[in-house]
């Protein structure tokens, strides 16, 4: 068995788990490649049905590409999607494209706190209708209370310090220190009353295992993440006043996994291109403590 | 071909372990440095750092410091290193040697496809470096190195050197551990790391380098006979969906499209029909490590923590088991308290029955006549389960073997399971409890015969709790009114009840005391009728252990039960005295005047 089956293995195990472990479980799909590839296990995982709802959070600063490429996916693999938005920060122009707000401060409000009360349900929602073909307002919208996220421990130093299954307690605390054990393939899934958990299926993947991963299974992704012609892509996507395009002529998969392993990026981090993890000293400490994906 | 070969490049899990102090972050940090390993740059920069904040350079501040700087591209940090040597991939996991981190370095470890231990020259064989060689050994982690650090300290010394590797290697091999090295080295000089040094010319290799890039990933899963531990069964019917399939990851063996497969413990047979993938076909065969579904030929009843297995090589089935279990949570595991024991996809009550010795992981020390273990006691014990489980003897299969508890919804142990014991915990209170028992001057069967019947406890079971709790009612009601003696034990009375105390879900205490409850009807010469929804063949087992002398009928609604299970299957919305036929038969009632 290679890595790369091996990692696969691996995470579909830990999608199972989870979905036999929560009542109340979602996905977090923010259109990138390493959510994609996540969806890409559950749906190899279960099948081609995606059992849980996968939610967005919509800054409405997203690059209008990502959001294109989401519904058409969503229709094509008949996904439940959810999507969630700070609509009044959105309204009262609380942001920093608004000059409002720092970087750092935009994230929190039009992410963190936007995701925390998509989550909780308190927010009203969108979900996606496959008869009517549209987003409409979620009735009765419950709280989730198993996550599974998208993170790698390679990214920065608080996610390589991560369990498989994080707990977080009802303030939403991560005790860094005294995390449960994890024993060979046995993962942490019985948590007290009111405990919020995320769970992390490809935590043990690497950049260059993302787009390896992509290449064999063919996995189809957003067009930014190549060159069209200017001379530059996106390593790393976020919303548009933040994420800027590094000089690449990557023009397919197989030309990026190249210039990862053993081209022009080889041993440069990921998110370069992220302005607000240079905000935050690089660690992006002070946005995951406060519940930052 | 190529890329075939590129994608089969490993990546090696290897853990660092060892006594606090003793090393370890410098040697990672120096031998990452001096490899090459490390980003461009990063070196001057702590050294800069170190400068201006009038601290004497050291190499454990390159690990430290790359904990909290990851901007480049590989990530350091207390639980996972990701980087290369000679083009050979590694995730290293720099577990922290304090006491109070023992769980996070078993999380570690318990992955790890070969760990090195740090041991201090000058101060020798600790506390930790014992427990660590102990935990490594009850993880499975077949490859060791030892690295005995610091030489520079005791000048290089061979004698000591030899004196700490003979130590160390007699307690090693106590715990079935051959180390495939010791290495002399020193960490702040880099002595022995990248290269053989001049200081220890006594010494012939290999470099701590060589020793990781000698380290294999070589799995023995494929070597033992097939296991799938059933993870869920699947059964999504939308968009036109009707494929039932059994999920799960090969514990070991291999299982091809047509084998013929058998259930553990309920002994179902059926076979292979195929082998499910995102998009079909699916492949002829999966092999160990693979998560992946089946379907079968046949719809027999398979639920998750069954495993699955082929007739010819059967796992152990049993109730009761002598374990190795080792304890890491603060409180203290002990008899007659209920915890869950997950063993491979199962989760179960279960109860420590016996302790047999009780080992301290530091000295090796055994204790016997101890009535609970305590935090990071080893311990051989019995186990009972409230049901029967599925597994293999670690000593035939250890990954099939291992097992951990769950006390306060945390991992609080885990262990491996050396040999199954004959009786359960049931069976020796129930043979207890009867030979204990004092009875009344008036047998049941003598109760039973004044109203015409035989004492009998009559159970349905099925999926719809509204359905059964009809049945139930009406056919207490029907025999009560032909002068029949009966009685109808809601489920509800007893969750609002006698139950109180227990969570609602907590099925297995609820049938425990469902059980003794009957038995004690029973004794009263009633004919009672009582409802558990969903049952399956173990708890119906368990409740006709528990509630012996007791004889149970069983009427089967629309349950998953095997066919032989049932005394009688009910049809859907059937007239209930459907039954009388039955109950005369089988003589609980004696006369036909129904």
């Amino acid at each position: 068995m290679d890595r790369l089956q091996k990692l696969e293995s691996n995470g579909i195990y830990i999608l199972r788990e989870a979905y036999k472990s929560f009542g109340s479980l979602c996905m977090l799909w923010s259109i990138g490649k390493d959510s994609t590839v996540l969806l890409h296990l559950a749906r190899k995982a279960f099948f081609g049905h995606v059992p849980f709802p996968l939610v967005h959070i919509d800054t409405s600063f997203k690059i209008p590409e990502m959001i294109s490429y989401r519904d058409k996916m969503v229709k094509e693999w008949h996904l439940d999607m959810i999507v969630g938005q700070n609509k009044e920060a959105i309204r009262e122009k609380e942001t920093y494209p608004d000059g409002k707000l720092n970087r750092i401060q935009c994230c929190m409000k039009l992410k963190s706190e936007a995701l925390r009360h998509t989550i909780s349900g308190d927010w009203p929602r969108l979900r996606f209708d496959h008869k009517q073909s549209k987003y409409i307002e979620e009735k009765d919208a419950k709280p989730f209370s198993g996550v599974i996220v998208g993170v790698r421990a390679d990214e920065e130093g608080t996610r390589s310090k991560e369990r498989v299954f994080s707990p977080r307690n009802t303030e939403g605390n991560w005790n860094i220190v005294g995390q449960p054990p994890e024993l060979w393939n046995y993962y942490n899934t019985d948590f007290a009353p009111g405990t919020h958990v995320r769970i992390h299926p490809i935590l043990e993947w690497t950049e260059l295992d993302i787009w390896e991963y992509i290449e064999r299974e063919k996995i189809p992704v957003v067009s930014l993440y190549f060159d069209n012609g200017c001379g530059k892509r996106y390593r790393s996507l976020g919303c548009a006043p933040c994420t800027s395009p590094i000089i690449s002529s990557a023009k397919n998969v197989s030309e990026i996994v190249k210039e990862l392993s053993s081209g022009s990026l080889k041993g440069i981090a990921e998110r370069t291109g992220r302005e607000q993890d240079k905000e935050d000293g690089g660690t992006l400490e002070t946005l995951r403590k406060d519940g930052y994906m | 071909m190529k890329k075939d070969m590129k994608n089969n490049k490993q990546r090696l899990s290897i853990v660092m372990v060892g006594h606090v102090d003793h090393g370890k972050s410098t040697i990672l940090g120096r031998l990452l440095s001096e490899a090459g390993a490390l980003p461009k740059g990063k070196l001057e920069q702590i050294k800069e750092y170190c400068r201006t904040n009038a601290r004497e350079f050291e190499y454990a501040y390159l690990l430290d410091a790359l904990k909290e700087e990851q901007a480049q591209g590989i990530t350091i940090d207390s639980a996972r290193i990701f980087f290369k040597l000679e083009d050979k991939e590694f995730i290293c996991i720099d577990a922290p040697g304090h006491v109070e981190f023992i769980k996070n370095m078993v999380t570690g470890a318990s992955r790890a496809d070969a760990a090195f231990i740090v041991i201090d020259a000058k101060e020798g064989i600790k506390e930790n470096s014992r427990r660590h060689g102990y935990l490594l050994s009850f993880l499975g982690v077949k490859q060791v190195v030892v690295l005995i650090n610091k030489m520079d300290i005791i000048d290089y010394s061979e004698e000591q050197y030899r004196n700490i590797a003979e130590n160390f290697d007699s307690f090693l091999s106590g715990l079935g551990i051959k180390p495939l090295e010791y290495i002399p080295v020193s960490g702040r000089n880099g002595d022995n790391l990248v290269s053989l040094s001049d200081m220890t010319p006594w010494y012939s290799g290999p470099s701590v380098k060589e020793a990781f890039l000698a380290f294999s990933n070589y799995s023995t899963r494929l070597e033992y006979p097939f296991r799938l531990p059933v993870q869920d069964v699947y059964k999504f019917t939308r968009l036109g969906d009707n494929r039932r399939i059994i999920a799960g990851t090969v514990e070991t063996g291999t299982l091809k499209k047509g084998d013929h497969v058998k259930v553990f413990p309920s002994g179902a047979e059926s076979t292979v029909a195929n082998i499910e993938t995102l998009y079909p076909p699916g492949p002829d065969e999966v092999s160990a490590g693979i998560a992946t579904g089946i379907t079968l030929t046949d719809s027999i009843y398979v639920k998750r923590g069954e495993l699955l297995a082929k007739e010819e090589d059967p796992p152990s089935v049993a109730y009761s088991f002598r374990v190795s279990l080792f304890w890491l949570a603060p409180q203290p595991l002990i008899k007659e308290k209920k915890y869950i024991l997950r063993l491979n996809a199962s989760r179960e009550a279960v109860y420590l029955t016996d302790i047999i010795s009780v080992v301290d992981s530091s000295e090796l020390s055994t204790e016997s006549n101890r009535d609970y273990i305590g935090q990071y006691d080893i311990s051989e014990c019995i186990l009972s389960t409230v049901k029967p489980v599925a597994f293999d003897l670690y000593s035939s299969n250890p990954y099939t073997g291992r097992f951990v508890i769950i006390d306060q919804y945390e991992i609080s142990g885990g262990g491996v399971i050396l040999e199954t014991i004959g009786s359960s915990h049931i069976d020796k209170h129930v043979d207890m409890r009867e030979s204990a028992w004092r009875k009344n001057q008036i047998s049941p069967i003598c109760r039973g015969q004044r109203f015409s019947q035989k004492p009998q406890v009559i159970l349905f079971t099925g999926k719809n709790l509204e359905e059964l709790d009809r049945y139930a009612k009406e056919l207490g009601k029907r025999l009560f009114n032909k002068g029949w003696n009966s009685y109808y034990l809601a489920m509800d009375n007893l969750l609002r009840g006698i139950d109180y105390d227990i969570l609602s879900s907590d099925r297995e205490e609820h049938l425990l005391r469902l059980g003794e409850l009957l038995r004690l009807l029973y004794d009263t010469g009633l004919v009672v009728l009582t409802v558990i929804v969903d049952a399956d063949i173990y708890e119906i087992e368990l409740l006709k252990k528990i509630s012996q002398p007791a004889k149970l009928m069983i009427i089967d609604t629309d349950s998953n039960l095997p066919a032989n299970m049932s005394d009688f299957k009910l049809e859907r919305n059937a007239d209930i005295s459907v039954l009388d036929g039955l109950l005369r038969k089988k003589s609980i009632i004696e006369e036909y005047n129904i």
